[in-house]
């Protein structure tokens, strides 16, 4: 980190609410162990109650391992992770599946038929794990045409399959899915990259009134400006590591790792860039060097 | 081919100064494509000339009629679909009197084109150098050991590191940014004078996009190829083009000078694009560093 931790927004020093999620110093590997390789180094990261912190990353910069290991799904070989206060990092599959059940975190991937069950209708989908929790049916579905109504879509979808949905609906009922347990964290992973334009700017709209609604959110994706445009706090991951963290208007307007530099560089803006390709191959020989 | 051998790229060098009034190497005229197959029009009207050493970019979402308009200028609509309207110059020639053999000897040779996933492209099975040194073998007669030469060339020209290695790789071994330099290398192996590249970043991450873009404005300095960009980013185009146009359910919506159409834009879904660009564009951040 080449800046000081921030300070999370509307908290005054004594009465700082803790983090709903604490990374300290995570370091996950893969493979057997000849061919052992390290996907995240040291990572430490703090979200707190209501923000949405922004991860931007690339391929292979180990984005999508963090979202994993935070949601329990690859083991850290280092470090800790701490979700409301409750140390994870090394709960086994039946206390992974006791936090899951609380609905305490919930999660939004890239590919919307990835969390949502082809087979059942979008009601079905939205209602199950209130069902597990012993909710009674009408109040879940009751509770399942509010949410919808949050992510702008007609309750006339709850008869659907996800198959019968566009890629921008599914993506919102996924959306709806993740927070119909209330949870306190949503780790969300490329939520907007599979999507067009229009679509695109709508579930960033959603995700805005979110982090207004208390939630907190994790924002996964290689594009700089839709984090930007969405995140209180920004933090970049290169090679497995947090190489630079800070408001959006810091990270964008005044990068200082050359790696965050060349992306602000490379991002294509309206205005055309001719003149940056120098700089930009300076960087890339810094980088490489 | 005559052509001097000691040229590091193929393709002829950038012509002097701006090259606004040389000739167009590509003419599209009012071009019309038909769906044989339900009669119906699906592109409406497409022109615009393409001189060396300039860019002309078509933007646009899917089913625009952008990538049908590159395929008809490539020659390879697909089936039941045809130009029913307008005319096509590719370097003077009118191609509808082209024989498929000319067709043949063009293709590569004077117009060549990279798509989205260059995988798909490339043969799996064969190292992608010996993929590179084919094209040079049938399209300029070289010999076997001058094309692998040539085609090591060719891929230390689209600045790949230690181009040797890469020549005896294959597919699965190369990053999805280095398959689309092997690709650009082979599109331009047989010297074309004309490149279309049809969403050819937009699968890659922001900064592999940004090489790319920064490779293809090179070439077309440094050897006076003609690009057509093609991306529903208008900001991609924005990078590279001298002209835009922007296409929607088969129809020019506008065209002009891309400063002109991105800084005064007049059709309502041009506004619209330029609007959620910069919604959740990085444009707002840098001003606010530029404004003290």
């Amino acid at each position: 980190m080449t800046r000081p931790p921030h300070t999370p927004p509307a908290a005054g020093a004594e009465e700082n609410p803790p983090p709903v999620l604490e990374v300290t110093g995570l370091d996950v590997h893969y493979g057997p162990r000849r061919r052992r390789r390290q996907a995240l180094h040291g990572v430490s990261l703090s979200v707190a109650p209501a923000e949405t912190v922004g991860i931007i990353g690339e391929t292979g910069s180990g984005k999508s391992t963090l979202a994993r290991a935070v949601l329990g799904l690859v083991p850290a070989s280092a470090g800790s992770i701490l979700i409301d206060g409750e140390n994870v990092t090394a709960h086994r599959d039946r206390q992974w599946r006791a936090l899951r059940r609380r609905g305490v975190v919930q999660y939004v991937f890239q590919d919307p038929l990835r969390s949502l069950d082809p087979d059942l209708t979008i009601e079905d989908s939205l209602v199950e794990p209130l069902l597990v929790r012993g909710v009674a049916r009408q109040e879940a579905v009751g509770r399942a045409r509010t949410l919808l109504d949050r992510v702008r879509l007609s309750d006339g979808l709850l008869t659907r399959l996800p198959g019968e949905l566009s890629g921008g609906q599914r993506q919102r009922v996924a959306v709806a899915r993740a927070l119909i347990t209330e949870p306190r964290l949503v780790v969300l992973d490329e939520p907007v990259s599979a999507l067009d334009s229009a679509n695109r700017v709508q579930i960033l709209e959603i995700l805005k009134e979110l982090g207004a609604s208390g939630v907190a959110l994790v924002f996964i994706s290689h594009d700089l400006g839709s984090v930007a445009g969405v995140a209180d706090r920004v933090a970049v991951l290169y090679r497995g590591e947090l190489v630079e963290s800070g408001t959006a208007r810091d990270v964008v307007g005044s990068p200082r790792h050359a790696y965050t530099r060349l992306l602000v560089g490379s991002a294509p803006t309206l205005r055309g860039a001719r003149t940056d390709r120098a700089r930009r191959a300076e960087l890339r020989e810094l980088l490489d060097a | 081919m005559t052509r001097p051998s000691a040229d590091l790229l193929p393709g002829r060098t950038a012509p002097a100064g701006p090259s606004a009034s040389a000739s167009p190497v590509l003419s599209v005229r009012d071009v019309r494509i038909t769906d044989r197959a339900s009669g119906r029009e699906i592109v409406h009207g497409v022109s615009f000339d393409l001189p060396p050493g300039r860019t002309v970019g078509i933007v646009g979402e899917s089913g625009s009629g952008k990538t049908l308009t590159c395929r008809a200028t490539l020659g390879i609509l697909p089936p039941h679909f045809e130009v029913s309207d307008g005319t096509i110059e590719i370097d003077g020639t009118d191609i509808s009197t082209l024989t498929p053999a000319r067709w043949t000897e063009l293709r590569g040779a004077t117009i060549s084109a990279v798509f989205q996933d260059p995988a798909s492209y490339l043969n799996p099975s064969v190292r992608v150098g010996a993929q590179i040194a084919e094209v040079l073998r049938v399209k300029r007669g070289l010999k076997r050991r001058e094309a692998r030469e040539r085609a090591v060339e060719l891929l230390r020209a689209v600045h790949l590191r230690d181009p040797e290695l890469v020549y005896a790789q294959y597919t699965y071994e190369l990053s999805g940014g280095m398959l689309q330099r092997v690709l650009i290398a082979a599109a331009i192996a047989a010297g074309p004078r004309i490149l279309i590249a049809d969403e050819a970043t937009t699968a890659l991450d922001v900064t592999v996009q940004a090489e790319i873009l920064d490779l293809l404005a090179d070439l077309r300095e440094r050897t006076g190829l003609a690009l057509v960009v093609v991306s529903h980013d208008l900001a991609v185009v924005a990078q590279l083009c001298d002209e835009v146009l922007v296409m929607r359910g088969g129809e020019v919506l506008e065209q002009g000078p891309t400063r002109t159409v991105l800084g005064a834009p007049r059709h309502d879904y041009t506004k619209l694009l330029i609007a959620e660009h910069e919604q959740y564009g990085l444009e707002k951040f840098l001003d606010l560093k530029e404004t003290p």
